[in-house]
C-alpha cells in the first residue's frame, strides 16, 4: 500500500484530455446519427408504415436484446468476415456505427412514446384549420413531443458518452485506450483509472447542467 | 349555402345517425340542442370531416362534397370553409395566442408572417386579449382560452364557425365572457352552427334552433316558437326537464 501519486495524476490529466476530443466526437456523431434514424423508425412505428413497420420492430428487438459490446465485436471482427468490402472498416468508424444503431432503438421507442402522449386534440385542432398531416406532424406534434421525450434523450446522450470507452475494445485509443496505455508503462493503475473516471464524470455533470437548462426552455410554454 | 343532405354516420354495428338533411344560409345562426349522446357532435364534427360520414353530401359555399367518395383534397378544401370550436379549446400548447391566431393563417393560407401577426392582434384587440399576445395557454384561464379558440376561428374567414359545447368544460365564472363573445359575433352575422346546452343563448341568439334526439332531427324553429309551442312530444318533454333548472319558460 503507498499513498495516491499526486504528480503523476496531475501529469496524467493534460494527457488524457488530449484525447477527450475523440471521445465527444464518436459521441456526438453517434447522437446525430441516431437521432435521425430513431426518429425514422418512430414515425415508420407511429403511422405503421406497412413492411417498415416489422422491420422497425425486429431492428428495435434485435438492437435493445443484445449488449453494446457484442454488437460492436460483431461489426469489428464479425462481419468484415463475411461482407468483405467491410475489411476495411476502422474502429472509429464501426464504434459509431454500433452507438447509432444500439442506441437508436432505445431512442425510437421513447420518440414514439412521446408522439403518441401528444393529446389527440392537438391534432384535432390542426386538422380543423386545414393543415395537412405532414404540417400538423412538423408544427404541431414534433415540436410538443420533443419537449417531452428530451430528458430521455438526453440520458441516451450520457450514457453513449460513457459507452465509447468500448471502443478500447476496437483498438481505438481515445479516453479509455490511453489510460489503459498509461497505467501499464508506469503501474500505476488506481491512480490512472481514478482520474478518467473523474474526466467522465465531469463531462456528464456539466451535461446534465446543459440538460436541466434545455428542459426549462423547452418547458417557458408550459408554466402557469 | 350550408346544406347537409341525407348524412350519416355508424361506428361499427352502431349508427349514430342517418339521412340527416340540414340547411343554413350566409349569415344564419342555428343552435343544435338535445339529449346528451344524441350525436349533436358527431354531426358537427361530420362537416369537417374530424369524423368521416359514410353517406350523404355536404355543401359548404361553392364546394360540394360526396361523403363516400371524399378525396383527401376535397377534405382540405372543406376545412378551409369551415372552422371549429372545441369543448376543450384544444389551443396548440406550444404556441402564445397570437401565434395559435396566426398559425392557419401562415401555414394554411400563406400568408406572410408579419400580415398574419398584425391580423392576429386585430383579433386580440377584438376578443378582448390584446394584453395576452405572448401568454401560452397554459398561463390563461379557461374563459381566456376558449376566446382565443373562438379568434383561431375567426382567423380562419371560414363560411361558417362550428361550436362543439364552447362552454361546458368552463368554470362556471367564464360562461359568460364566452358566450358574450360569440354574441358579438353573431352581431356581426357570422354563420354559425352551435352545439349547447345554454338554453337562454339559444332564446336570444339563434334564428333557428334545432333539436335532435336518438339521432334524428325532430323538429326545428324560431326559437320563439320552440321554446314556447314545441310541436312534438319529445320535444316538450326534453324542455321541460331542461328549462327548468335554467330560468323557467
Amino acid at each position: 500500500m503507498h499513498g495516491l501519486n499526486l504528480d503523476y495524476m496531475a501529469e496524467l490529466v493534460p494527457i488524457l484530455l488530449s484525447y477527450l476530443p475523440l471521445t465527444l466526437e464518436m459521441a456526438a456523431a453517434g447522437m446525430l446519427c441516431a437521432l435521425v434514424l430513431a426518429c425514422l423508425l418512430a414515425v415508420i412505428r407511429v403511422t405503421r408504415v406497412p413492411g417498415l413497420n416489422a422491420f422497425a420492430l425486429l431492428f428495435i428487438s434485435f438492437f435493445r436484446g443484445t449488449p453494446l459490446l457484442v454488437q460492436l465485436f460483431l461489426f469489428y471482427y464479425g462481419l468484415p468476415q463475411v461482407l468483405t468490402f467491410l475489411v476495411s472498416i476502422n474502429g472509429i468508424t464501426a464504434t459509431i456505427l454500433g452507438l447509432t444503431l444500439h442506441f437508436s432503438a432505445y431512442m425510437a421507442e421513447s420518440i414514439r412514446a412521446a408522439i403518441v402522449g401528444i393529446d389527440r386534440s392537438q391534432t384535432e385542432a390542426a386538422l380543423s384549420i386545414g393543415m395537412t398531416q405532414s404540417q400538423l406532424m412538423r408544427r404541431i406534434v414534433l415540436p410538443q413531443a420533443t419537449r417531452v421525450a428530451t430528458p430521455t434523450l438526453m440520458n441516451y446522450f450520457i450514457d453513449m458518452i460513457k459507452s465509447t470507452s468500448l471502443a478500447f475494445t476496437l483498438g481505438v485509443t481515445e479516453m479509455m485506450g490511453a489510460t489503459q496505455k498509461e497505467a501499464a508503462s508506469s503501474f500505476l493503475y488506481f491512480e490512472a483509472f481514478l482520474v478518467v473516471a473523474v474526466i467522465y464524470w465531469i463531462v456528464v455533470e456539466a451535461l446534465s447542467w446543459l440538460q436541466k437548462w434545455l428542459e426549462n426552455r423547452l418547458n417557458r410554454a408550459y408554466q402557469r | 349555402m350550408i346544406e347537409l343532405k341525407g348524412i350519416g354516420k355508424r361506428f361499427g354495428a352502431h349508427s349514430v345517425f342517418e339521412g340527416i338533411d340540414l340547411s343554413l344560409e350566409r349569415g344564419e345562426i342555428i343552435v343544435i340542442v338535445g339529449p346528451s349522446g344524441t350525436g349533436k357532435s358527431t354531426l358537427l364534427r361530420c362537416i369537417n370531416f374530424l369524423e368521416t360520414p359514410d353517406a350523404g353530401s355536404l355543401t359548404v359555399g361553392d364546394l360540394t362534397v360526396d361523403a363516400s367518395r371524399a378525396t383527401r383534397e376535397q377534405i382540405l378544401a372543406l376545412r378551409r370553409r369551415t372552422a371549429f370550436v372545441f369543448q376543450n379549446y384544444a389551443l396548440f400548447a406550444n404556441k402564445t395566442a397570437l401565434e395559435n391566431i396566426a398559425e392557419g393563417m401562415i401555414v394554411v393560407d400563406h400568408m406572410p408572417k408579419r400580415e398574419a401577426h398584425a391580423r392576429a392582434r386585430e383579433i386580440l384587440e377584438r376578443i378582448g386579449l390584446a394584453d395576452k399576445a405572448d401568454a401560452y395557454p397554459a398561463s390563461l384561464s379557461g374563459g381566456q382560452q376558449q376566446r382565443v379558440g373562438i379568434g383561431r376561428a375567426m382567423a380562419a374567414n371560414a363560411e361558417v364557425i362550428l361550436f362543439d359545447e364552447p362552454t361546458s368544460a368552463l368554470d362556471p365564472q367564464w360562461v359568460e365572457e364566452v358566450l358574450g363573445l360569440m354574441k358579438q359575433l353573431a352581431a356581426e352575422h357570422q354563420t354559425m352552427i352551435v352545439v349547447t346546452h345554454e338554453m337562454q343563448f339559444a332564446r336570444e341568439v339563434a334564428d333557428r334552433v334545432v333539436y335532435m334526439d336518438q339521432g334524428r332531427i325532430i323538429e326545428q324553429a324560431p326559437p320563439s316558437e320552440l321554446f314556447t309551442a314545441p310541436k312534438d312530444e319529445r320535444t316538450r318533454q326534453f324542455l321541460r326537464k331542461i328549462l327548468p333548472a335554467q330560468e323557467g319558460v
